[in-house]
Formats: structure tokens, C-alpha cells, sequence
């Protein structure tokens, strides 16, 4: 009788722990899938930028609106194009510049500029992105394709995930009052086509593919170049890959 | 079964009656009424995949132009404009692909356009070829002297100074004015046409720098140039990795 009785109570105390380490595991898979190696045998996307070969031109805005409806008001952007100025006494001034407005010149004269360049920015689909952590309805979330998607139809425009990117990838949408952000324009990489910003970007500054591939424009761009990500302590491990990167960029 | 249902006291067989029916409508209102989106934020997730794979394309993509307009094609692909997308310049072309009758893409002529890329800007890559759209031939549309397809100079620049105007401008306030850039500088027919491709040389000798200014030196011409002994001065680096040749010391 006492046997039965401590056999019942083990066995019933292992069923209990085992069902609550099964619980556990099963809610830390989707955790720690993002940070391991992406899976052989699949699309993992990743974007490369050419500082040094960009010039400014913001045709990549441009296209980028024309092809994802983002509104036209130059404060709304997917992707967009700083203008670094950095000085002789260490002043640093970053300006995004406006599509169809030609950067002003004046720093031609300017004989306290040190150096001035262009950087594109735009969503760096983090493999661990702090967008999706904080979602309180899971509208964000990563594909397996490694793309950070937003689900317009769950999305309830807390703008939690504005104030969470540190990379300002971010807006909300003044029509659908969602948030919305670059998507590696998802429906033309999933036909095969490269994004917009890539396919007009003139001096190829812009370099798109994906990750796995044995050889590519993309897998080329990270084997021929010094590479860096932007905020790389942040843990956030981005897929936009930056050569010829100055460490003024933030 | 019915002695069993007769130990229950009927209020209670009533009552698992109605219990049972609201364990089957939960049932069916769980497996059959409420979406699967609603309880699984996978299925959300897949569906959100769907509608954004599904999305217009606007941009058509490069290869699409060349199946009617391979002459343009053909044209292009040797030029410096290869790299460039059609649609770079003619705008979003996936409409006139689908009716290429009804929808024709833009054909940017206005002198504005060109400049958003080639005029004139500091923070512009070094080596990229810029203008001053004020100064540069005004009024004047840029394909009446450039082929768009085929964009080049009118004519090859001859002096070095067309590219490399810094350099030429330091040179010409530097004791070194005299010198031709070929004195120093081997230029390879290849550069001018591939700049970044094929490089001009660099003197790499000590003995080429002092064939003007070693003491010993046998330049007639260079008889007032600053003198050392090379066998002394500077050890085993090319002169050029301490002086700068194209704005020399000046001090004796």
C-alpha cells in the first residue's frame, strides 16, 4: 500500500515537472531560432551598401515610393539617404536629403569640412529584431526568409515598435495608421525581381541577395569587402551590411 | 445504463444534460466558428506572407526592357552607363510592359534631370563624373551632346587637369610648375578610357627623384633644385612616401 502510494506521488510529480519543462521548451524555440545560423538549403536575405560609391542621387527614395505606396510628405520613408558633414573640430551634422531637391553644395568652398559623404539607410531586418519583441499583438514578426514583416490587418498603431527600432526605420502610416516599414520589397523578392531601391540604384551602391547562396552579387559584396553593421552592440545582428562605413555613421 | 442514470437525482441528470450541450457547442464554436487566425498568430503571420507577396509590382526589372528594345540594349551595355537600370531614368515601366501602346515610360529631356546625379557636389565619391550644371554650357539640353545610352565626353579630355583639377591647380602654385605630369607619371592609353582599371605610374626608384636632386645629379635643367646625398638622405623610402611631389618644401 505505502509502495503504490510513492510510486503514485514520483509518478505523478514527474508527469508534473516534465509537462512544465515541455511548456518551456516549447515557448523558447522561436526565441533561439533567430539567433542560430541560418538553415542550409533556404532563402536567408541580406543587403549590402557601398558607401563609397554612393552618390546621392535619391533615386532609391524615389522608387521606393513609387513601388510601395509610401506617402509622398518627405518625412515618411522606407529607406532614405543621410548627408554625414563631418568637421575639422569634430562637429558632426547628418542630414537626410530630399528626392528631387539637388543636395546643396555649399560645403565646396567650405574650408572646415573635413570630409562629407552619403549613407542609405533603411530597415536592417535584424535577425533578432527589437521591433518584433516588443509587438504587444505579434503584428511584427520574421519570415523565414529572415525578412521582419509587419501584419497590417493585426497591427494596432501603438507605435511601440517606432520607439523600439534603433535604427528610426520605422513610420506610421497616415492612411491605414499602422506601423509600416521596408519589407526587402517582399512581393518582388519573392518573384525573383530585386528590390526597387536596388534595381535604380545607378552606381550600384545597393547590392541585394540572399545570404546562402554560393555565389552571387551579394555573396561577392561580403567577400570582397571590410564589412560593418550599424550599432553592432546592440546585439540586434542586422542583414544590411555596410562597406567602406565611417564610424561616424550611428 | 439506465440504473445508473436512475442513482442520480433528476435535477442533476438535468443539469448534465445541459452541461453536455455546452461542452458540444463550445466545441463546435472553438473547432468551427472562430477563425484559426484568431487563436494561432502563425496562421496570421502566413496570411500577411500571402497579401504582401501578392502586392502590384510598379518596377518591371532590367532584363525586361531588352526583349523589344535590343538595339538600346546592345548600345548600353558598352557604355558607362551599362550598370544602369532602364528604369533609373524612365521611371517605373511594369504598366507599359503589361500594354506597351497605351502606357508609354518618361523620357527625362529637362536639363534638371541629369544633374540629379552628375552635378557638382562635394560629398559626391571622388572620380564621379560631375559638372556645374550653372557654368556648363547653360540653356542647352544634355543629350543635344550626350547620348543618354551611350554617355561620353564630346571629346576625350586631353590634359590630365580634366579629372585631376586639385592636383593640377596645387602643381601650378609649386616649384614644380615646369614639370609635365608625364615627366613623373606613365599613362597608360587604357587609363583614359577605364580610369580606375588602369593606374598611371609612380616613380619607383629613389634614383628617378635624383636624377634632379642628388648632388651628383646630371639634370642640366635642374641645376637650382635642392640638393642630398642619396647614399645619406632618406634610407630605404621612395622619396614620394615623405615629400609631396606636387606641392614640394620650398624651404633650402
Amino acid at each position: 500500500m505505502n509502495g503504490r502510494r510513492t510510486f503514485l506521488r514520483g509518478f505523478l510529480s514527474v508527469l508534473l515537472s516534465g509537462g512544465a519543462i515541455g511548456g518551456i521548451l516549447k515557448i523558447l524555440p522561436s526565441k533561439a531560432d533567430a539567433r542560430e545560423a541560418p538553415p542550409k538549403g533556404q532563402k536567408w536575405y541580406g543587403f549590402g551598401v557601398s558607401v563609397d560609391k554612393c552618390i546621392g542621387c535619391a533615386r532609391c527614395m524615389d522608387a521606393c515610393k513609387t513601388e510601395n505606396n509610401v506617402p509622398r510628405e518627405p518625412f515618411f520613408f522606407r529607406t532614405w539617404v543621410e548627408r554625414y558633414i563631418i568637421r575639422k573640430n569634430g562637429a558632426t551634422t547628418v542630414k537626410a536629403i530630399e528626392p528631387n531637391v539637388e543636395p546643396s553644395p555649399e560645403t565646396a568652398s567650405d574650408k572646415s569640412i573635413l570630409r562629407s559623404f552619403f549613407v542609405p539607410k533603411l530597415c536592417n531586418q535584424c535577425a533578432s529584431p527589437a521591433c518584433v519583441q516588443v509587438c504587444p499583438v505579434g503584428a511584427t514578426f520574421q519570415t523565414k526568409d529572415g525578412v521582419v514583416l509587419v501584419n497590417e490587418k493585426t497591427c494596432i498603431g501603438c507605435r511601440y515598435c517606432i520607439q523600439a527600432c534603433p535604427y528610426g526605420a520605422r513610420y506610421l502610416h497616415p492612411v491605414t495608421h499602422t506601423a509600416d516599414k521596408c519589407t526587402f520589397c517582399y512581393h518582388r523578392i519573392s518573384q525573383g525581381l530585386l528590390p526597387a531601391c536596388v534595381e535604380v540604384c545607378p552606381t550600384q551602391a545597393r547590392i541585394f541577395g540572399d545570404l546562402n547562396a554560393a555565389a552571387s552579387p551579394m555573396s561577392r559584396f561580403l567577400r570582397m569587402n571590410k564589412i560593418h553593421v550599424l550599432k553592432p552592440g546592440l546585439n540586434t545582428e542586422p542583414k544590411v551590411y555596410y562597406a567602406s562605413l565611417d564610424g561616424e555613421v550611428r | 445504463m439506465g440504473k445508473l442514470f436512475e442513482k442520480f437525482p433528476d435535477p442533476l441528470a438535468r443539469l448534465i444534460v445541459v452541461f453536455l450541450a455546452f461542452l458540444v457547442v463550445g466545441v463546435i464554436v472553438v473547432a468551427v466558428v472562430i477563425p484559426k487566425q484568431m487563436m494561432d498568430v502563425s496562421a496570421q503571420w502566413a496570411d500577411a506572407v500571402k497579401r504582401e507577396e501578392a502586392r502590384p509590382i510598379k518596377y518591371a526589372g532590367f532584363h525586361v526592357c531588352a526583349e523589344c528594345h535590343d538595339k538600346i540594349y546592345e548600345t548600353k551595355k558598352n557604355g558607362y552607363h551599362r550598370d544602369l537600370s532602364c528604369e533609373t531614368c524612365h521611371g517605373p515601366a511594369k504598366a507599359h510592359t503589361d500594354d506597351p501602346d497605351k502606357v508609354k515610360p518618361v523620357i527625362p529631356a529637362e536639363r534638371t534631370f541629369c544633374p540629379q546625379c552628375h552635378a557638382y557636389n562635394p560629398s559626391r565619391p571622388r572620380g564621379f563624373p560631375q559638372i556645374n550644371p550653372v557654368a556648363h554650357n547653360p540653356l542647352k539640353p544634355c543629350a543635344s551632346c550626350h547620348n543618354p545610352h551611350d554617355p561620353k565626353p564630346p571629346t576625350t579630355p586631353k590634359e590630365c587637369s580634366a579629372c585631376h583639377g586639385a592636383i593640377a591647380r596645387m602643381k601650378a602654385v609649386s616649384h614644380h610648375v615646369q614639370l609635365a605630369c608625364t615627366t613623373c607619371h606613365e599613362v597608360p592609353q587604357r587609363h583614359k578610357v577605364s580610369p580606375w582599371s588602369v593606374k598611371p605610374t609612380k616613380p619607383q626608384t629613389r634614383e628617378f627623384c635624383g636624377k634632379c636632386h642628388a648632388k651628383d645629379g646630371k639634370d642640366k635643367m635642374a641645376k637650382d633644385a635642392p640638393k642630398i646625398d642619396l647614399a645619406e638622405h632618406g634610407e630605404k623610402y621612395v622619396c614620394w612616401q615623405c615629400h609631396y611631389p606636387h606641392s614640394p618644401e620650398v624651404e633650402q
